[in-house]
């Protein structure tokens, strides 16, 4: 039984995921296993091809080779329909929010309730109320539009509309950019909180290294495409890679040259 | 020499092959479009807010464009005709104008310029902001949720448009007629229905079905693929109504083609 489990508690597979843009070649050979219940913190400077990862992992963006396995199941060349069974386990935490500017905060956060798990109107709204709530968010909010928001509160809309499905698998994209120190704070709390209390696997990307200390179980470097490093906070601590000191140092002297 | 001669037929060629690369895009588009029009689930409540957005509130534009046009063939087939001592064709001239041309095409270019901007800004500036992906993250399909209930509230309510339109154009023929020109109301009235005939009316409500189809795809298609910010989406906006007019102009030829020539 046990042996059975360490199979079963790799939640996410990837291997040999290449996917490039004409000629830019962005991910180069990503090799990555997380596990169950498991938050991964992906780390790396910007344009290295995080964003595309998490979207290749979505069934989003089409890898050029490679495999990834979510729960055993190939995403690579997926159906539409598989994809959208996929998407229902899933939840994400975008970087600008992308809330429907059309609807208001709750619709907003009840939509994959009343889209896919055809909750009608009144008790998705109660569900909804209830999400923000866990979000810090007064209810009087929920019947506001998102425009109306201020940065912080979006990110908890949006954060509430990750979580409000109780997805297995919740992606958190650059969750604190744009956000002060205390505000940034504020949600890794709440992703901690929410993660957990789902039992869910986290997968966040982030070149914040306050937030990644916080949040992972687990980080790993991407540069040039590649995973080149992958440990826990405290071996990442101690750890001699000179890019992953680059890094967590923001030094501007190291093996990783800026591209200007 | 080889290499210049490759290099001049690779620049040369750049223009056709990213036509030909816009053109299979649009075809995977509109397949995939017609797919979601016919497939479950169906988004209702959006399909009827479509129709009012797209229907409803184009009726004032639809209702000036058309009752001025009427006007003015009137006035201009009153003195163009008067060479030829055949002033009295003007009813039926009217009748012919707007339904088969004038109220189609011009309603089409007005709710164009007014629908396909608004289209393709509204689902450009999701593109940007990532709204189209989270929808695919709340396992709902875009185009189905956002493509399929315009295109067929455009077949849908382009043909009801023209269809007021065109009693309005000729309301406005009549108008024009009867008070400024002098012909007196029973005989106008009467010789317009003496020339009504159905195949008028039919082409300019098929005319009105496709062009509403090229309205809602091409705000769709440009919205969709729109990439790069403000600007971006500011290009989608104009390459939606540039494209969707142009379009409807050539259709409305290859249609009436279809229709009258033998």
């Amino acid at each position: 039984m046990s042996e059975n489990n360490e199979n079963n508690d790799v939640k996410i597979k990837i291997t040999g995921l290449h996917k490039a843009f004409g000629k830019k070649v962005v991910l180069d050979g990503i090799d990555l296993e997380i596990k169950k219940g498991e938050s991964l913190v992906v780390i790396g400077g910007s344009g290295t091809g995080k964003s595309v990862l998490i979207k290749c992992i979505q069934g989003i963006l089409q890898p050029d080779s490679g495999s990834i396995l979510v729960d055993g199941q190939e995403v690579v060349g997926e159906s539409e329909e598989e994809k959208e069974a996929m998407h229902s386990k899933m939840g994400m935490l975008f970087q600008g929010g992308a809330l429907f500017d059309s609807l208001s905060v709750w619709e907003n956060v009840a939509f994959g309730l009343m889209m896919n798990k055809k909750v009608d109107k009144k008790t998705a709204k109660k569900v909804a109320v209830k999400v923000l709530r866990q979000v810090g968010l007064a209810p009087d909010v929920a019947d506001l539009s998102p425009s109306e928001l201020s940065g912080g509160m979006q990110k908890r809309v949006g954060l509430a509309r990750a979580i409000a499905t109780k997805p297995e698998i919740i992606f958190f994209d650059e969750p604190t950019t744009g956000l002060d120190p205390i505000m940034s704070d504020v949600i890794n709390d709440l992703i901690i909180e929410s993660v957990k209390d789902l039992g869910a696997t986290g997968l966040t990307i982030t070149h914040d290294m306050a937030s990644a200390r916080k949040i992972a179980d687990k980080i790993a470097m991407l540069y040039k495409g590649k995973i080149i490093w992958q440990g826990t906070v405290k071996e990442m601590d101690q750890t001699d890679n000179p890019y992953v000191r680059q890094f967590i140092n923001g030094s501007s002297q190291g093996p990783i040259k800026v591209e200007v | 020499m080889l290499e210049a001669l490759v290099n001049f037929f690779r620049k040369q060629g750049k223009p056709l092959v990213a036509f030909i690369f816009r053109l299979g895009e649009l075809s995977i588009f509109i397949t995939r479009s017609l797919y979601s029009c016919f497939t479950p689930p169906f988004y209702l409540k959006i399909l009827g807010k479509q129709m009012m957005d797209i229907g409803f509130y184009s009726l004032p534009v639809v209702g000036l464009t058309t009752i001025f046009a009427g006007m003015v063939i009137a006035l201009q087939s009153y003195s163009g005709f008067a060479r030829f001592g055949a002033e009295g064709a003007v009813a039926s001239v009217v009748l012919i104008s707007v339904t088969r041309e004038l109220a189609p095409v011009l309603s089409a270019l007005m709710v164009a310029g007014r629908i396909g901007a608004a289209m393709a800004a509204e689902i450009g500036t999701m593109r940007v902001t990532e709204q189209i992906d989270a929808l695919t993250t709340l396992s709902t399909n875009p185009f189905k949720y956002l493509v399929a209930p315009r295109l067929i509230a455009g077949v849908i309510v382009l043909p009801i448009l023209v269809m007021i339109g065109d009693v309005i154009g000729i309301f406005g023929g009549y108008v024009v007629g009867v008070y400024k020109l002098g012909f007196n109301p029973a005989n106008y009235v009467n010789a317009t229905l003496q020339d009504l005939q159905p195949i008028d009316i039919t082409t300019g409500l098929v005319k009105a079905a496709v062009f509403g189809f090229i309205i809602s795809l091409m705000g769709c298609y440009n919205g969709y693929k729109s990439k790069g910010g403000a600007q971006g989406v500011g290009s989608a906006t104009t390459n939606a109504v540039v494209s969707a007019s142009i379009l409807i102009l050539i259709f409305n030829y290859i249609i009436t083609e279809m229709f009258f020539s033998k």
